[in-house]
């Protein structure tokens, strides 16, 4: 297993190093630049603006200045709010974004691997049914909606729960966990369900009724093991993809995560701010990539074995 | 089952941390004088010579003053810093004098050199300032901005003493005092700014709570990257006893939606704007909290002049004589906006523009037939350049409608992402595009003098020497009326060769509770904290 995880982070550099490349190069494709605004500022503002940003350096110049930055871990000035580091603005938006999507991923594993193991014991009823139906309609049902129904029904209809914000007011951060969990839940509790369905015809599952195991141990001790494989292997992709995507849900709810700084980046032209977020996403989805590989790794024999 | 009933457990400590039946923010601030505010998008900064935008200028007025501040309730600007003035016959020459107690925040005095090194700190080149043209009326200013000369003793801004500072012009400028409230020209702590870096550093560390040290009613207590910024009352202003609010909280809310169910759900005071499709059904429920306010902005579109069929006088006047302004600010836009028959906003400092625009699908036809575009045959099919808006884009189809009905002619219309449409229109690559401008200060000229030749923002390849000789007769020109009646000759040749077509005149849409007292409609949209309180009477 060391040397499965060795191996992947040997990839991992050049493949970071190549999604850096590509992005600084494609981001100066894109026409409009980061200072170019709705009031013109005098061609001398510009020229000085650009000098103080070492945009008027030849490309590769500035390429090959970037890289080096990079390299010592300096992801530079962000370009459009001075002052502030791209380092220091990813590091300040993350421990809400990875608070949120932990409480998201929670809420996901509870509601969703509840659904999914009941679903597949009960299989072909009324609980099977129901909770998959609600599981289908939670996969189609795109945050931007479910995150303002959410609001207005708790937050403003009943006056319950805060309609925004992130560690301000009592309670403010169930809602937006829901929200992001929800989709989440469905899934995982779709995975759950096929999972536990091919692990209960096993015969080993077999062998333990046959030992008189009552139900419950049957399926808490031998058939959950097995049956959540699919589900960690979900997992690594998820959490990357909450982190990344989390964006609506840290708009709708006004969050300071990472999520609006990356597309605001965009928006802004924020060369810097789009390269480090970018690099940092990569990154992030690479290391929990690895997690859920060494998870099922650990769970799974037969994939042990085979690496 | 032992790790479940953990995992419930933690859960129910993390969420349920309360859910308790405490008074909402708005409620408890009744007490407390705390504000809170929607402040449209995060601040790029707190530097008042390095920042642009509106929720800058929201912050900056609270934490900082210049030489005076903007009339809460419109009208001459009022003594800020300066404690008054003296203007010299010729209109060239001012002498201010500072409020001997006025202080920067951590108590030491502002004196006239404050101004003198701020000045010298926005006119510095490599600080990449963006407003330094706002001082472009002092004399040599522009000349040291530009790298002309490197000596400061050229540029007309003298200490005569601790309080009492000399500013000379180039020419009279009779709206130099409105100036003097914008951000721009605020004094920075030199001090302060020498201690975290340089005098052109942009990126130094002054700005943080704890280093920010600056002269206004409020005092920066703590900045939130994305979730807010707390400001609290200054005891060191000088008019301290004025200051009623102890704390405004301002909250960047870039989702109107969100914006909206927060002041719903009592967490905000003011809101930024109205969401758009919320407008038209608040004017019609009669919302006590909606307010819908006369704006010093114009939304028009900007034709390019050098585009072989526009550089027409006659295509452009009879796509302006196409258009229903009414039509579109009654059922298209249905917020309260003013059809618009001029560029300067009617009002601006007591101007009245005295041009019209009459809606005459007859005479439109006309002028076209004229310019060899009889009934829109041979017309080229035409694009409206906008950038990806709603509302853009509902004006754009409404426009195109009107065209196609009015002048026969085919429209299209192509929506570009903001940078993406910026670089069009400064690369000269559009044939009509959306455009709006708000006024920088309280005065025609914000807007007139855009469209003079060689100005960044004139973007229509329009050159008019006539109107360009009567913009600067009238800045030379020291009695209102006399300026204003030049200010209105150029506003007509403006509105006859048409290179701009004016839509509507913008109005302010926003949300506010009826305990803010002391916030009064202005046409620059300028509610200086020091007036403002919390009461529910």
């Amino acid at each position: 297993m060391f040397q499965v995880i060795l191996k992947r982070i040997a990839i991992a550099i050049p493949v970071i190093l190549i999604v850096a490349s590509i992005t600084f190069f494609l981001v100066r494709l894109a026409p409009g630049g980061p200072f170019d605004a709705e009031k013109v500022v005098p061609p001398q503002v510009m020229k000085n603006l650009n000098a103080v940003y070492n945009l008027d350096a030849p490309i590769f110049i500035q390429y090959a200045d970037y890289m080096i930055n990079l390299v010592q871990g300096d992801f530079g000035p962000s370009f459009r709010y001075p002052g502030r580091s791209v380092t220091e603005m990813i590091f300040t938006g993350l421990p809400v974004t990875l608070e949120l999507a932990f409480y998201a991923i929670l809420i996901a594993m509870l509601i969703g691997g509840l659904a999914g193991v009941i679903a597949a014991v009960k299989r072909n009823t009324a609980l099977d049914f129901i909770p998959m139906t609600i599981a289908m309609i939670g996969i189609c049902m795109p945050t931007f909606l479910l995150g303002p129904l959410l609001v207005l029904f708790f937050g403003i209809h009943l006056e319950l729960l805060p309609v925004s914000g992130w560690d301000s007011l009592p309670g403010d951060k169930i809602l937006p966990s829901i929200t992001l969990g929800a989709a989440y839940a469905a899934y995982i509790a779709r995975l759950t369900r096929g999972g536990m369905l091919e692990t209960l015809g096993q015969d080993f599952i077999r062998t333990a009724r046959a030992k008189g195991l009552p139900e419950h141990q049957v399926i808490l001790r031998h058939a959950l093991q097995g049956g959540l494989v699919p589900v960690v292997s979900f997992l690594g992709p998820a959490i990357a993809g909450l982190i990344g995507g989390s964006f609506v849900v840290e708009t709708i709810f006004q969050i300071p995560g990472l999520g609006r700084f990356y597309v605001e980046a965009a928006f802004n032209r924020d060369y810097t701010m789009i390269l480090g977020t970018t690099i940092f996403f990569s990154a992030l989805i690479i290391f929990f990539n690895l997690l859920s590989d060494i998870a099922v790794l650990m769970m799974n024999p037969r994939a042990r074995s085979d690496s | 089952m032992i790790y479940s009933k953990q995992i419930f457990f933690l859960l129910l400590v993390c969420f349920f941390n309360s859910c308790s039946n405490s008074p909402s923010p708005v409620d408890a601030a009744l007490a407390t004088q705390v504000l809170h505010f929607g402040n449209g998008s995060e601040p790029q900064g707190l530097d008042p010579h390095i920042v642009t935008g509106v929720p800058e200028h929201h912050l900056l007025i609270s934490m900082c003053e210049g030489l005076t501040i903007a009339n809460p309730k419109g009208g001459p600007n009022l003594p800020g810093v300066a404690e008054s003035w003296e203007i010299s016959p010729d209109g060239k020459t001012y002498r201010f004098f500072l409020n001997k107690n006025a202080r920067w925040s951590n108590g030491d005095l502002l004196v006239a050199d404050d101004f003198v090194w701020s000045w010298m700190r926005i006119l510095t080149p490599s600080l990449g300032s963006q407003y330094p043209d706002m001082l472009y009326y002092v004399a040599g200013a522009a000349d040291y901005h530009q790298g002309i000369t490197t000596d400061f003793s050229t540029v007309g801004v003298t200490a005569l003493s601790d309080h009492e500072l000399q500013v000379t012009l180039n020419n009279p400028t009779p709206f130099f005092i409105k100036l003097l409230s914008h951000y721009s020209t605020y004094p920075v702590h030199k001090a302060s700014i020498l201690k975290h870096g340089s005098i052109d550093d942009r990126n130094g560390q002054w700005t943080r709570p704890g280093n920010f040290v600056c002269n206004g009613p409020m005092n920066l207590k703590t900045w939130e990257l994305n979730k807010q910024i707390i400001v609290e009352k200054n005891p060191l202003y000088w008019d301290a006893e004025k200051v009623q609010l102890q704390e405004i909280r301002y909250y960047p809310v870039s989702n109107e939606s969100t914006e909206d169910r927060m002041f719903r759900a009592g967490q905000l005071h003011v809101t930024n704007v109205v969401p758009l499709e919320k407008c038209p059904v608040y004017i019609e429920n009669n919302n006590p909290n909606l307010r819908i306010e006369p704006y010093m902005g114009t939304y028009f579109y900007r034709v390019n002049t050098k585009h072989p069929v526009l550089q027409d006088k006659r295509v452009r006047q009879a796509l302006a004589f196409a258009l229903n302004r009414d039509q579109i600010v009654n059922k298209v836009s249905k917020c309260g906006q003013q059809a618009a028959y001029s560029f300067t906003p009617p009002g601006t400092a007591g101007y009245e523009p005295e041009t019209s625009i009459t809606f005459d699908p007859e005479l439109a036809r006309q002028l076209l037939a004229e310019a060899g575009y009889a009934d829109g045959s041979d017309f080229p099919v035409l694009e409206i350049l906008f950038n990806t808006q709603e509302g853009h884009r509902k004006i754009a189809l409404a426009v195109q409608q009107m065209w196609q009905e009015n002048l026969g002619i085919s429209v299209q219309l192509v929506n570009q992402d903001w940078k993406v449409y910026l670089a069009r229109e400064m690369t000269g690559d559009f044939q009509i595009s959306r455009a709006g401008w708000i006024g920088d200060y309280e005065d025609p000229n914000t807007f007139l003098d855009t469209l003079r030749p060689n100005r960044g923002n004139n973007k229509t390849g329009w050159e008019n020497q006539e109107y360009d000789a009567l913009l600067a007769l009238a800045n030379a020109t020291i009695d209102q009326n006399d300026r204003y009646e030049l200010l209105n000759q150029a506003e007509q040749l403006l509105i006859d060769e048409m290179p701009i077509i004016p839509i509507y005149t913008y109005v302010r849409q926003y949300q506010i509770s009826n305990d803010v007292q002391g916030w009064y409609p202005n046409i620059i949209d300028t509610h200086h904290p020091k007036y403002i309180y919390l009461d529910r009477n």
